[in-house]
């Protein structure tokens, strides 16, 4: 047994739907921790039940006849199988009561795993309303097994619950009392003995064909076993039947059988739930009903965060000033520890924990809407549409997510069970204009769009914000269809998908899951963005030339002797500015600018540009205070005198030749790059943690690059040629 | 007769499904072997996929999907 940590294992297993995490919340509470499987991106999610009793969440599936990664993977930590992980103590199978046909089939092969196994029978006052009442106890000898009644969200049965475990922890496994056909057993047992292998792993090799037992097995026996495995299924089919089928068909007449003793149906009113479907899939009112969902939910993540974002911004602002202040008047002042702190590590930070609250308040509607039941409906209206571009509606979400941040949005598509539709959609997640793209908008649109209204009362710059969403979702289209026809060409998925009841939200879940997934994107996202910001404030800070310093003292001291009182002081600060932009220019990312001026001239940038958006590689939005520096105007503190100033000198930025350096086909330009490159560190981390390789990043990385660039220059020249 | 086949509010009986891939799997294990009765509920906005029920839930399915199931109404 192994020191740390406790000493029994619980594994949870349940269809999707059935009220899992409720139960697991509610025997584990805030003791619970979310990693992966090593190796895998199945999500890991263990608590404690007591010191000893470690419990694991299993992902919801509705057969351990693994289709999926997660299906395999819970079939092989049931087995013990990975990792070297020890076989789970115990299995809690959750079931729907209302549905216990489906429900069933897990149970049953769950408990032919060979493990101590406890049935709970979860949101059993449903199933009483819609006139569904179970015999448990009979159900509990049919079965062998325990069977628990629970209420999860109302914390029902819980109690009961915990003790059950507590008490079954350590007991013998129980003899299923259902046998695979007759045809399936014979071919079984010639395969166990002469390969020696006995077991679940076996029996899922011969069933499922092609499947990952198959592949599992064949790894470690000799290359006859896939032709034997073949040639059994083959004389199974000699019976009229495939394996698969055969399986499944006798499991399914053994639970109804089951269900016909156990459970009692009376005639059920009209469901709530087809009400409400009546008007939210409605035929007319489906479509219209879930753009105005969808655009509410956009527009108040960015209403509501904004004062929230602020603040934030506002707190490492003083913090930042609080850091310079304690060092002022020691022999430390203006040296490089100071800026590395302030610039550096505050900033940095700042950086991350300012688009906490978008993704706090976007968790926020998207467990909500996920968790009454919606969201569901939204992916089963949008599968048309996606299934035009090679995906299904799984990609909903994770599109939607990656509008706040593509890093949430990329975590998310682990539901999307086929691996190329899961893949293509996070190639095209980073298209989805996230927040960090905002400042880069408003910026150049404040500078050079011209507020006026088209037609009385279309504003110019709104309507060239909105555009830069669609730039996004256009570029997205096509990537999509020809990445599935290429590099991720196979078989379309499947799009079974269950339609759950509608329910009120669980606020515990809700809540929940928003400290889950913002702990998440600041522990992922969060370090990432953390380091590149050190890194590119060292590029930034590095080399500095005596020389910049003994110009500016100079001046300093010149100052001094003409100046006095504020406008003495008024003259420092600006030397100051001016400094600090002669330093940034001469720095190894000053060099950089320079060095990739011939390449982003095309585009009509300068190499300024060029340097801010090398140096917002940790996120883009670092574009703003990095030109904020360039053009000599220092940190500013209070926003927007600081973005005027900006703008000021933006308009007034100048070629050697005197022609003005921001047009409109500049500002254009500069912002469909920004739409369409991947400059965001964090997001290419993300992709290297979901997909496990680093080819995908590298991938997505260079073809947004030159997408964005092709597009940065077609859009400079085109509007160069349309405004003369 | 095929499950895609059938209107909304339409129920049928299955009677067999063809093919013996991963999808006709799934559908066996969510419950869809012949005998069992599923009914059309409705069809999304845009046309596809459908929604059916059967054994008292409901289950999104694509019509080409659909098409593998065989139905008596």
């Amino acid at each position: 047994m192994s020191v740390r940590g406790p000493v029994r294992r619980v594994a949870i297993i349940g269809n999707p739907n059935t009220g899992k995490s409720s139960i697991f919340n509610s025997l584990t509470g805030l003791s619970q921790r979310v990693g992966n499987y090593p190796g895998v991106t199945v999500e890991k999610k263990t608590g404690t039940l007591t010191p000893e009793i470690e419990l694991i969440d299993l992902p919801g599936m509705y057969s351990l006849a693994a289709h999926s990664l997660d299906e395999l993977l819970a079939a092989r930590v049931l087995l013990g199988d990975h990792d070297g992980e020890p076989r789970p103590d115990l299995v809690v199978v959750i079931a729907d009561a209302t549905n216990l046909q489906r429900n069933l089939y897990l149970v049953t092969q769950v408990i032919e795993v060979g493990l101590p196994t406890i049935l709970v029978l979860n949101m059993i006052d449903v199933a009483e309303r819609a006139g569904i009442s179970v015999n448990t106890r009979a159900l509990s000898r049919l079965i062998g097994v325990p069977v628990i009644p629970t209420v999860a969200h109302r914390r029902l049965g819980v109690a009961e619950l915990r003790a059950a475990i507590l008490a079954s922890v350590g007991t013998a496994a129980p003899a299923p009392r259902w046998e695979m056909p007759e045809a399936i057993r014979s071919e079984l047992a010639k395969l166990e003995e002469r390969f020696d292998r006995t077991g679940f792993l076996m029996a899922r090799a011969l069933i499922d064909e092609g499947g990952p037992a198959e592949a599992l097995l064949a790894r470690s026996l000799d290359g006859v076993f896939r032709s034997a495995l073949a040639d059994s299924r083959a004389r199974i089919r000699e019976s009229g039947m495939a394996p698969a089928a055969l399986e499944a068909e006798a499991r399914h007449r053994w639970i109804a059988g089951a269900v016909a003793t156990t459970v009692r149906r009376r005639e059920s009113r009209g469901r709530i739930t087809d009400r409400i479907d009546n008007v939210l899939v409605h035929r007319f009112f489906g479509l219209p009903i879930f753009l105005i969902v969808m655009s509410a939910v956009f527009i108040s993540i960015f209403m509501w965060a904004v004062p929230f974002m602020d603040l934030i911004g506002g707190g490492f602002d003083f913090l930042g000033e609080s850091a310079r202040r304690l060092f002022a008047g020691t022999s430390l002042q203006g040296g490089a520890l100071e800026s590395l702190i302030v610039d550096g590590a505050v900033a940095g930070v700042g950086g991350v924990l300012v688009f906490l609250p978008q993704i706090v308040i976007l968790f926020f509607f998207i467990a909500i809407l996920d968790d009454c039941g919606y969201m569901a409906r939204a992916a089963f209206i949008m599968d048309r549409i996606f299934r035009s571009v090679g995906l299904s509606g799984m990609s909903f979400i994770p599109l939607l997510s990656s509008f706040a941040c593509a890093v949430p949005g990329i975590l998310a598509t682990r539901t999307i069970g086929n691996t190329r539709e899961r893949i293509t959609t996070i190639l095209i997640a980073p298209f989805m204009s996230c927040s960090a793209r905002i400042p880069v908008y408003s910026l150049m649109i404040a500078a050079f769009i011209p507020a006026r209204m088209i037609a009385g009362f279309l504003p110019v710059q709104g309507l060239v914000f909105v555009s830069m969403y669609f730039v996004g979702i256009l570029a997205a289209i096509p990537v999509a269809l020809l990445v599935r026809r290429t590099l991720l060409r196979g078989p379309r998925s499947t799009f079974l998908m269950e339609l759950p009841p509608y329910k009120v939200p669980n606020p515990r879940s809700v809540f929940l899951r928003i400290v889950d997934r913002s702990r998440t994107f600041v522990r992922q996202a969060g370090t990432i963005i953390f380091a590149m910001s050190i890194i590119v404030w060292a590029l930034g800070y590095f080399p500095r030339s005596p020389e910049v310093a003994a110009t500016y003292d100079r001046m300093r001291s010149e100052a001094a002797g003409e100046l006095s009182g504020a406008t003495l002081d008024d003259r420092l600060a600006s030397i100051d500015k001016e400094e600090a932009g002669a330093y940034v220019r001469g720095s190894a990312l000053g060099r950089m600018g320079r060095a990739i001026e011939p390449l982003v001239r095309p585009l009509g940038w300068d190499w300024k540009i060029g340097m801010a958006t090398i140096a917002s590689f940790p996120a883009r939005e670092v574009i703003v205070s990095t030109l904020n520096i360039i053009y000599d105007l220092g940190k500013e503190t209070d926003e927007r005198t600081g973005r005027e100033a900006l703008i000021g000198k933006l308009m007034s930025a100048r070629w050697p030749d005197g022609g003005h350096v921001f047009t409109i086909p500049v500002a254009f330009s500069i912002m469909v790059f920004f739409a369409l490159c991947c400059q965001c560190g964090a997001t290419l981390a993300a992709i290297k943690r979901e997909t496990n390789s680093w080819r995908w990043p590298a991938f997505t990385f260079l073809y947004m690059t030159v997408l964005a660039y092709l597009g940065a220059f077609a859009t400079y020249r085109i509007g160069s040629a349309v405004l003369g | 007769m095929r499950l895609s086949d059938l209107g909304p509010g339409a129920i049928g009986t299955i009677v067999r499904l063809y093919g013996d891939g991963p999808l006709v799997q799934r559908l066996m294990e969510l419950g869809a072997v012949a005998g069992t009765e599923v009914r059309v509920v409705r069809f999304a906005p845009l046309g596809d996929p459908m929604e059916i029920e059967l054994h008292n839930y409901r289950l999104s399915i694509r019509r080409s999907e659909a098409s593998a199931v065989e139905v008596a109404v």
